[in-house]
């Protein structure tokens, strides 16, 4: 039988399937419910400095192979959120990584350095939503953004490791994936929810209230591939790799690309036991393979 | 799924504050206690207990913002719909008592209709704060409750409960309103060992499973629920206490 563990950033995980941030939302009661279903680990929804209610509905779609959202970064803040991850660390079993999301880089730092008190196993910086480019410029967008923002929560947090999650909509992901390793960054995340929009052609207006929201779901699974393979060539670091991941073998796929654990994030929408179902078609296809670890799973040169 | 667009044939007023929209398209696969999203074009957008499948038929309470705008609209006027979301009652025995608080009664009134069609025994209690706010009956026997005493026995809903539960036995009791008095009619159906179900309506941003704001613990009440067995809905501290607000804060009901 093919060993599915793994481990990242230090942490042990009971296979590499890790709950995408923003799916399930910021409660304890979420991220341990992920950890029952059998995620090897599970990312809370990005938190900011205050609360934020985020935008109106319509906030999310679903269609048969994708899925666009503007929830807008609805969360309770960081204090409550600390409270949430806390108790999730706790009582989950599994590695817990928190997300964050701030408008600068001094609150990046502040934010993290708050979160840093709940002690999860990594915090994961938001630097590349897309529906909330009114309120400021993608700090993904560039290597000099990305690696300042780094920079700026790793001067003030020390003792967790930090990733970094990143946007596919750039020319040059490699580049910002390796501008941040030297800023000192210890994992890198990929990719978030590209920028699209949906149009009610009867009602002739876009139908999210926020009128631009992030594209997920089995269309993105291409995209992903590249994005993370691109992170691959370019940088040493441990990536995180997602976008669209519903199978096993896309899960393996994103393993050949070059990630260490895959997120699953919109799969969950599709397939009530999304977890269990991937993490056992991936053993399925190991065994089938002759693959016994997960370090294994590699294209062939 | 894109919304379907709806138009109003008729606007019923119900009560002081509750209008029954009828529109001119069905949702023939949506049953009772499942909701649809309902699109006020421009404006926002919130889930409704769907009231009767064909024709679509929504009860919206003049309660918040968007709720006015929608329990104003007029005959001719365009919403769209996308659904059915979540899991409906589940249709327990044969004879069934429906308890509903206020507008909480709209789903009730169409599980009733369909259990009749079905040959089920359907008894009622419907409670409300006063005569003005009571909703239009169902089919089969119907016991009133109002606070004031203005329509039918004076008290909540349990004022006619517990001496029914007392004297009859029914295979479910399925109840709908506000969550606190959901959480007593659970706990007296435990107590008479009766099946229950309630309905968990919470705030909710997605719809679908995606956004975790609807939680109650770590169950959401928009593809675990909105309906639940009374007994599984007491294991969760959450019940009848907390809920989240907009920013996903806990917050006391």
């Amino acid at each position: 039988m093919a060993d599915l563990t793994t481990s990242l950033c230090g942490a042990k995980m009971k296979n590499p399937l890790v709950l995408a941030s923003g799916i399930r939302g910021n409660s304890a009661g979420l991220l341990i419910r992920a950890a029952k279903e059998g995620a090897g680990a599970a990312t809370s929804k990005s938190c900011s400095l205050l609360a934020r209610e985020g935008h109106k509905n319509p906030s999310a779609l679903e269609f048969d192979s994708y899925m666009v959202n503007a929830i807008g970064l609805s969360n309770p803040g960081v204090d409550a959120e600390v409270h949430e991850i806390s108790r999730a660390v706790k009582e989950a079993k599994i590695p817990i990584i928190a997300s964050i999301y701030a408008g600068s880089s001094e609150e990046f730092a502040l934010v993290a350095k708050k979160m840093s008190q709940a002690k999860p196993h990594l915090i994961e910086l938001d630097a590349s939503c897309p529906n909330i480019h009114s309120e400021g410029k993608m700090f993904s967008s560039s290597p000099e953004s990305a690696s300042e923002i780094v920079r700026a929560v790793k001067k003030d947090v020390k003792n967790i490791p930090i990733s970094i999650k990143l946007s596919a909509n750039v020319p040059n992901i490699g580049d910002i994936a390796l501008s941040c390793q030297r800023a000192g960054v210890d994992c890198i995340t990929a990719i978030n929810t590209l920028p699209a929009m949906i149009i009610d052609v009867h009602a002739r207006r876009p139908v999210l209230a926020n009128k631009y929201g992030g594209l997920s779901g089995p269309a993105i699974f291409p995209v992903a591939l590249r994005s993370v393979n691109e992170i691959r060539n370019s940088c040493s670091l441990p990536i995180i790799g997602g976008g669209g991941v519903t199978s096993g073998e896309d899960a393996a796929a994103m393993l050949m690309a070059g990630a260490n654990a895959v997120s699953v994030g919109t799969a969950l929408y599709y397939h009530k036991n999304a977890f269990a179902k991937i993490s056992d078609e991936l053993q399925s296809y190991m065994n089938e393979q002759g693959f016994s670890k997960i370090s294994q799973i590699k294209m062939q040169n | 799924m894109m919304p379907i667009k709806a138009t109003v044939i008729s606007c019923e007023k119900e009560n002081e504050q509750v209008s029954l929209l009828t529109f001119d398209i069905s949702m023939p696969n949506a049953k009772p206690g499942q909701f649809a999203m309902v699109w006020l074009a421009g404006e926002d957008e919130k889930p409704m207990s769907i009231a009767n499948a064909s024709p679509l038929k929504f009860a919206i309470a003049n309660a918040g913002e968007i709720s006015q705008k929608l329990s104003s609209c007029k005959k001719g006027d365009i919403l769209f719909v996308r659904g059915p979301y979540g899991k409906p009652f589940e249709p327990i025995g044969k004879k069934w008592l429906l308890v509903g608080g206020g507008y909480g009664f709209a789903p009730l009134r169409f599980l009733a209709s369909e259990g009749a069609k079905s040959g089920k025994t359907i008894e009622s209690v419907l409670g409300a704060r006063s005569s003005k706010y009571l909703m239009k009956p169902s089919v089969g026997k119907m016991h009133i409750t109002t606070d004031d005493g203005s329509s039918g026995t004076k008290g909540n809903v349990l004022a006619v409960l517990e001496p029914l539960l007392q004297k009859e036995k029914f295979d479910c009791i399925y109840c709908c309103g506000p969550e606190k008095m959901m959480l007593a009619v659970a706990k007296l159906a435990k107590t008479h060992k009766i099946r229950s179900q309630v309905s968990i309506e919470r705030y909710m941003k997605c719809g679908f499973g995606i956004c975790g704001h609807c939680a109650m613990g770590g169950w959401l009440s928009c593809i675990d629920g909105p309906t639940i067995d009374g007994e599984e809905a007491l294991k969760y501290t959450q019940f009848g206490k907390t809920c989240h607000d907009r920013a996903g804060t806990e917050v006391e009901i």
